[in-house]
């Protein structure tokens, strides 16, 4: 499985790229400082929509106790946090040239601040608990109560005067750019996505085998090992 | 096609260094996370010992305690 999501984000990831800088048209705003957006966009949604899913997975685990959800919520922060900090840091290398300025206190940059605080948060306090058992439950009550911070995030740029422009693609409108640019971005999403799952599976592989390493099967591969 | 030289390919219309800095720290975290997965796993493989079939050999296995 790990390695089928990793080839296709691979392929995804040359077709986005392609797209992006070979087919998009230069935009008549922003000249070709735009095509950060290819990043930047996938980065942030996968940002938000990691923090969702490892809150699900933390929330799975604490209410029903089950060690794998867990593990997966564990296995998640890293590369959200990965995630979120390459959509501040393009965003970032992208305010500078459009806004001039690197960085502002404005509620889409500091909320998307907040949530790389969240990622490090969670990871911390796990690091920190030695029981593992303990460490999840502890971890999980960070990432539920972080979750709010993600409609924030989300509506950020319609609730406050924002310098950051409202979202150019939504559910119920036609997005507000050229199709060949869309598309580069799609696919850059799609990318994005397996190769999160690609790494997440990996990851959290080498979590069962560490938090289970007392239990048989590994000492039976122990064993296997030594002779 | 939107490049007639590769050094025009390249300054991205005076916005190079915003742009290709984007690029190559994305490169560099995602080969970052990458590595340091691969890393981990290469430890524990040491440390338990064994050569490399760990994912196979560990479907037939039940999970216990």
């Amino acid at each position: 499985m790990i390695p089928l999501f990793a080839a296709a984000a691979i392929i995804l990831l040359i077709m986005g790229l392609y797209v992006g800088f070979f087919v998009a048209p230069t935009d008549f705003q922003q000249g070709e400082a735009y095509r950060i957006i290819f990043i930047h966009v996938p980065a942030a949604w996968m940002s938000m929509f990691l923090y969702v899913v490892m809150a699900c997975w933390a929330g799975f685990g604490l209410a029903f106790n089950t060690r794998l959800s867990s593990m997966m919520a564990t296995a998640i922060a890293p590369t959200g946090a990965m995630f979120t900090f390459l959509a501040l840091w393009t965003g970032s290398l992208w305010g500078k040239p459009m806004w001039g300025t690197w960085w502002v206190w404005d509620a889409r940059l500091t909320s998307e601040l907040i949530l790389l605080f969240l990622y490090i948060g969670f990871m911390s306090l796990q690091a920190a608990i030695d029981d593992p058992r303990r460490a999840d439950k502890a971890g999980a009550i960070i990432a539920l109560v972080g979750v709010v911070n993600i409609p924030i995030i989300y509506f950020s740029v319609q609730w406050w005067n924002t310098l950051h422009q409202g979202a150019s693609v939504s559910v119920n409108q036609a997005p507000a750019m050229a199709s060949t640019m869309l598309m580069g971005m799609l696919i850059m999403v799609f990318a994005s996505w397996m190769y999160s799952i690609a790494v997440i599976l990996k990851r959290v592989r080498i979590i069962i085998l560490e938090r289970e390493s007392h239990t048989a099967w590994v000492a039976e591969l122990q064993k296997e090992g030594v002779a | 096609m939107n490049w007639s030289s590769l050094s025009e390919f390249l300054s991205m219309g005076g916005y190079g260094f915003y742009v290709w800095g984007s690029y190559a720290m994305t490169l560099v975290c995602i080969v970052g996370e990458i590595l340091l997965i691969l890393n981990h796993r290469r430890t524990l493989e040491k440390q338990y010992g064994h050569t490399s079939d760990l994912d196979k050999k560990r479907d037939t296995n039940e999970t216990t305690s």
